[in-house]
């Protein structure tokens, strides 16, 4: 890896999404507007609390689905242009490509969770008991994750449009397991055995521990989940990179 | 750098999807050499011109740039390749897109602007990429292997598409690198540009039908043309 190399990858990610300012609107409005919606949607309920009980995964899932999107489609642009090869055919390492995008995709996913959190949080009211830039670590993590299986995925798809029906795919059913609807040790047991080996069920359980935190701390637990998000994203990452092959027939 | 020459291909052997389809190819070009492949499509070119490059998967024989095995680390920087469609950017501008792997390569905006001159793009610099004519796109794509001077220029098929003047005016640009010392690799299936090459190679069916200046390969066959040298070469194999 060349520092050299990889802030210039860095740089043309961020020159490339500039270029589409109706992508980084959607980037960054987006998750405010779900977090909205949720908020409206049971604003007239008595009682309330639903911004309180979903919002922290909402929070962990907006990054961590905008940055897969983004990721798969821009590395299966790579590879389908030929641009991919041509970077691997000049002094380019990978891990100068895979850092690079990571960077850049983290000062984006750094903008999108400074809003939906300031949104959440001073202007709709959600209760956080911990530390407000505790959520900021979480988000962060969760979409170097997002970043991560994306470029996974990039591997696997032939076109864009499979790529783009894989982010249900890996969404859907980890929404599901991951305790929001139903605290998972009321699951079946085997639904809860498969949760415990899906990384959105850490990251989730990391937003909680955070909102459930007292005094400025987080909950007990918390960091522990983050750190189970960061090392899945670092050996999806490392397998990602085993797909960037300088040989293709 | 080397004394030797800049590619040397011997009895390389490429297979893709279980078949082989290149068979036995034997190549060599010289520092200042401006070298042609030239084919019918499907012929092998490009596969030839990957394994040069060293992106090419399941290759035997001897491939080597500089004295050194095709697409190592030592070499890297120093072979500007072409693919056919072009492999830019096309959500950024010409500049930005030589600007990025000018950074790759180490060099800065001098070269850059020198690039973008060498294919008379200086004027279309700052226009994004997919707004650009097919032949414009294939320059930008060229111009991104001209930076950093390579000492080895592989282009297949650069001048597909692009009209006569500009295409003359290329293969003046082709010449004049290969004048400046590099090795110059080009592929084309339009038998009359192999003309302006110093040596061609053809290839049909991933075998090297025969190799030679244009005027061996006419005098050899008693024709007129490098076309029609490569005909009576496929009468004389089938025969």
């Amino acid at each position: 890896m060349t520092p050299r190399i990889t802030l210039a990858v860095a740089r043309r990610v961020l020159h490339q999404l500039r270029r589409d300012p109706r992508t980084i609107a959607l980037m960054l409005l987006l998750p405010c507007v779900v977090i909205l919606l949720l908020w409206w949607v049971f604003s007239e309920l008595p009682g309330g609390g639903m911004l309180d009980r979903f919002g922290p995964a909402i929070i962990a899932f907006m990054p961590f689905t905008v940055m897969f999107i983004v990721t798969s489609i821009t590395m299966l642009r790579e590879r389908t242009a030929g641009t991919l090869e041509r970077m691997l055919a000049m002094p380019t390492g990978r891990g100068d490509i895979l850092v690079g995008y990571a960077l850049a995709l983290l000062a984006i996913c750094l903008v999108q969770a400074t809003l939906v959190i300031a949104l959440a949080v001073w202007v709709l009211g959600m209760e956080v008991g911990g530390p407000i830039w505790a959520l900021l670590v979480v988000a962060l993590a969760d979409s170097f994750l997002g970043t991560a299986l994306g470029l996974a995925v990039s591997a696997f798809a032939r076109t864009e449009f499979q790529a783009v029906q894989f982010m249900p795919a890996l969404v859907f059913p980890q929404l599901l397991l991951c305790g929001l609807f139903l605290p998972r040790d009321q699951m079946p047991r085997a639904a809860e055995v498969i949760s415990d080996f899906l990384p959105l069920t850490y990251a989730v359980e990391a937003m909680q521990g955070v909102q459930a935190g007292v005094d400025g701390a987080v909950a007990d637990g918390t960091w522990t989940h983050l750190l189970v998000v960061v090392v899945v994203a670092v050996v999806v990452l490392a397998l990602g990179t085993l797909t960037l092959r300088r040989r293709t027939d | 750098m080397t004394s030797g020459p800049v590619v040397q291909v011997a009895d390389l052997r490429v297979t893709r999807g279980g078949v082989e389809v290149l068979h036995a190819v034997d190549l060599t070009v010289a520092a200042g050499e401006l070298v042609g492949i030239v084919g019918p499509s499907g012929g092998g070119k490009s596969t030839l011109m990957r394994a040069i490059v060293g992106v090419q998967a399941n290759v035997a024989g001897t491939v080597r740039v500089l004295g050194q095995e095709a697409g190592s680390p030592p070499v890297r920087g120093r072979v500007g390749y072409v693919t056919q469609s072009p492999s830019i950017y096309d959500d950024l501008t010409a500049r930005e897109n030589l600007e990025f792997f000018g950074a790759v390569q180490g060099v800065g905006r001098r070269e850059v602007q020198a690039a973008l001159t060498t294919v008379d793009l200086a004027d279309a610099g700052d226009q994004v990429v997919g707004t650009m004519s097919g032949g414009q796109q294939s320059r930008v794509s060229l111009a991104t292997a001209l930076l950093g001077e390579p000492a080895l220029l592989v282009l297949d098929e650069p001048t597909v598409g692009l009209d006569p003047v500009l295409r003359r005016s290329l293969w003046a640009t082709f010449r004049a690198l290969a004048e400046g010392g590099a090795a110059v690799l080009v592929s084309s299936h339009v038998m009359d540009e192999a003309e302006r090459c110093d040596r061609i190679a053809l290839l049909r069916r991933g075998h090297v039908l025969a190799t030679g200046s244009p005027a061996d390969l006419r005098e050899r066959t008693g024709t007129d043309t490098v076309e029609a040298a490569f005909l009576a070469l496929i009468d004389e194999a089938a025969a």
